[in-house]
């Protein structure tokens, strides 16, 4: 009976339900965007390190975050000398420039990077024929709108695409070493070296050979390196995540707060017909609690499909930037962020209706 | 009509604060109500039968005096008891229905049914009243959908649903013409001959007090 009091309520005020639900979707929608950018654009990073074929990495001793990438720092015959050690297959460097976070443009070795990670699989054009080409993924070519033979200009310079690669491998935006250290101003310098071994029994072993010879650089397996990727590691990200939680809970709670305020209002008289039938302050409680709690089921429910549009939304207008996803797993957490938010949103019109005096609201016009 | 009181008052008196002032509202009355009878409460606006109504209801507790109402001492009575007394022991009647306005007239009779407890099927005597008032098959609309008459009827159904001691009707006809204003009287007059419901009736209209087996009158927060 409860409930049908409920729904009945809500589908007798059809307008204050909706724009109540679509209200506490909005920061559900917030919360799982937030989540979807950020684990998306991680596991997309995650994925490309792991693309590269290599074993170790090793950075730059300024290195500082896992998703800023190492200046220019590490001299070129690092990478040779790293290459003469005992199970080390191949060495190779590779600069990053950053264009337009978290865009970067990768200089590379092509013949020696095809060599570790078995080479860009080419979806239109090929390789590198001159100094001026360029290799960009699926995702960037859709972003601008770029395909094989066109010009795209960065870092002051006109590159011509040579080819489009599948996602997954090193780079979004790929250019001969070189040309970009030359760009630079780095010339004979690389900011990272990725490292095969000759065996994967062997990873541990030549990672205790590197630290021996006290580079002074940063020497992880891959393995501990994509380890490292978590929301966690990226400046500012957990506390703007607890900043949106908790907006979250504002927002639920004043909408509510505000819808259930009005609804009780609005819902005197009635109140005061249950009391007269012996309706107890828990039972009148109850009803406005549950009520805002459907509120918030419904908010949910509509901020997971919004967040489903603004996933696409976002991947269709820039799938090489924001590589967004959709997080089921927060799924529950932004529910129960809206039903707090709900139910104490509900407390104080609720406790309002529960302590108001039969013989007022019965003659409540 | 059974000869033990089922609603006793001595010197009961009720004071309403308006603003800085003080409204004496029963200025001692002193009544009894046997069980099984349909008494009817006549007097002007402001003569106090109104808060007569609402103390014996337990919607407000009286300020001095005593008041017994089948058997409990309600000037002693928490707030949750009081609401244990509406759920249990008295049914309402009142001039403007009061139906929920969102549920259908069946469903204001359950949610009755509910709030005190009982959520078994409706017993025999009580489909048998509902045939009586003639609503049995305007059950299934909300209240805007039935006219004054019907949802009048449907309000004494909800009211007697829970089989309380006593049926409190405050202007049961006020809001209806005189044909609706009879039917209803007629149901009351019936309830209370067929089944021994104790009513206590609130009116302003002589014809409709005429309906109970005895009629007091109140002026000036006092029984004349």
């Amino acid at each position: 009976m409860t409930g049908r009091l409920v729904w009945e309520n809500l589908k007798h005020r059809p307008m204050l339900t909706l724009f109540s639900v679509l209200l506490m979707g909005i920061p559900v929608t917030l919360i799982l965007a937030l989540v979807g950018l950020t684990q998306g654009l991680l596991q997309d990073s995650q994925r490309r390190q792991q693309g590269t074929g290599a074993d170790i990495i090793i950075r730059a001793s300024t290195a500082s975050g896992v998703v800023s990438f190492s200046s220019a720092t590490i001299p070129e015959k690092v990478a040779a000398k790293i290459e003469e050690q005992p199970h080390v297959k191949l060495a190779v460097g590779v600069l990053n420039h950053s264009i337009d976070p978290p865009l970067v443009i990768t200089g590379v070795d092509l013949a020696r990077f095809d060599r570790m990670s078995g080479g860009f699989v080419y979806k239109k054009g090929g390789p590198f024929k001159s100094p001026d080409d360029m290799l960009i993924d699926e995702a960037y070519a859709a972003q601008t709108h770029k395909t094989v033979g066109d010009t795209v200009t960065l870092l002051n310079h006109a590159w011509h695409v040579a080819g489009i690669i599948e996602p997954g491998k090193l780079a979004r935006i790929a250019v001969q070493l070189g040309v970009l250290q030359d760009l630079d101003a780095a010339t004979g310098k690389i900011g990272q070296i990725y490292v095969k071994v000759d065996d994967a029994a062997n990873i541990d072993a030549v990672v205790k050979e590197l630290d021996a010879l006290e580079t002074g650089y940063k020497i992880n397996t891959l393995e501990e390196y994509v380890a490292m990727w978590t929301p966690s590691k990226i400046s500012g990200v957990k506390e703007f995540t607890v900043v949106i939680m908790v907006l979250g809970v504002v927002i639920g709670f004043l909408v509510v707060g505000l819808s259930m305020y009005m609804s009780v209002l609005q819902r005197t008289r009635e109140i005061g017909i249950l009391k007269s039938l012996g309706a107890s302050k828990g039972f009148i409680l109850t009803i406005i609690e549950v009520e805002a709690m459907l509120l918030g089921v419904g908010g949910t429910v509509l901020g997971i499909v919004m967040s489903f549009g603004a996933c696409w939304l976002v991947r269709t207008l820039v799938p090489a930037s924001i590589p967004m996803i959709v997080v089921q797993s927060w799924w529950p957490i932004a529910g129960l962020i809206t039903l707090l938010g709900a139910g104490l949103g509900a407390l104080y019109p609720g406790l309002n209706a529960a302590r108001q005096d039969p013989i007022e609201a019965l003659a409540y016009e | 009509m059974s000869d033990g009181p089922i609603i006793e008052t001595r010197d009961l008196r009720k004071v309403y604060r308006v603003g800085k002032v003080d409204v004496q509202a029963l200025r001692g009355v002193d009544l009894t109500v046997a069980a099984g009878e349909f008494l009817s409460i006549v007097g002007p606006s402001g003569s106090g039968k109104s808060t007569l109504f609402h103390i014996i209801g337990g919607l407000t507790p009286p300020t001095g005096g005593q008041v017994r109402v089948a058997g409990q001492d309600l000037a002693s009575m928490t707030d949750s008891d009081r609401t244990r007394l509406r759920k249990r022991t008295v049914g309402f009647v009142f001039q403007k229905f009061n139906l929920l306005p969102n549920l259908t007239a069946r469903h204001n009779i359950a949610v009755a049914r509910f709030i005190s407890g009982n959520t078994g099927p409706l017993d025999a005597q009580f489909e048998e009243v509902l045939q009586s008032l003639g609503v049995a098959q305007r059950l299934d609309h909300k209240p805007a959908a039935l006219s004054g008459g019907e949802q009048q009827r449907i309000a004494i159904a909800r009211a007697i649903v829970n089989h309380p001691a006593i049926l409190l009707a405050d202007e049961p006809t006020g809001n209806l013409d005189s044909e609706n204003s009879k039917a209803v009287l007629e149901v009351l007059r019936d309830l209370n001959e067929r089944l021994g419901q104790t009513i206590l009736m609130i009116t302003h209209n002589p014809e409709a007090a005429a309906y109970g087996h005895r009629m007091v009158q109140m002026r000036d927060g006092k029984i004349i």
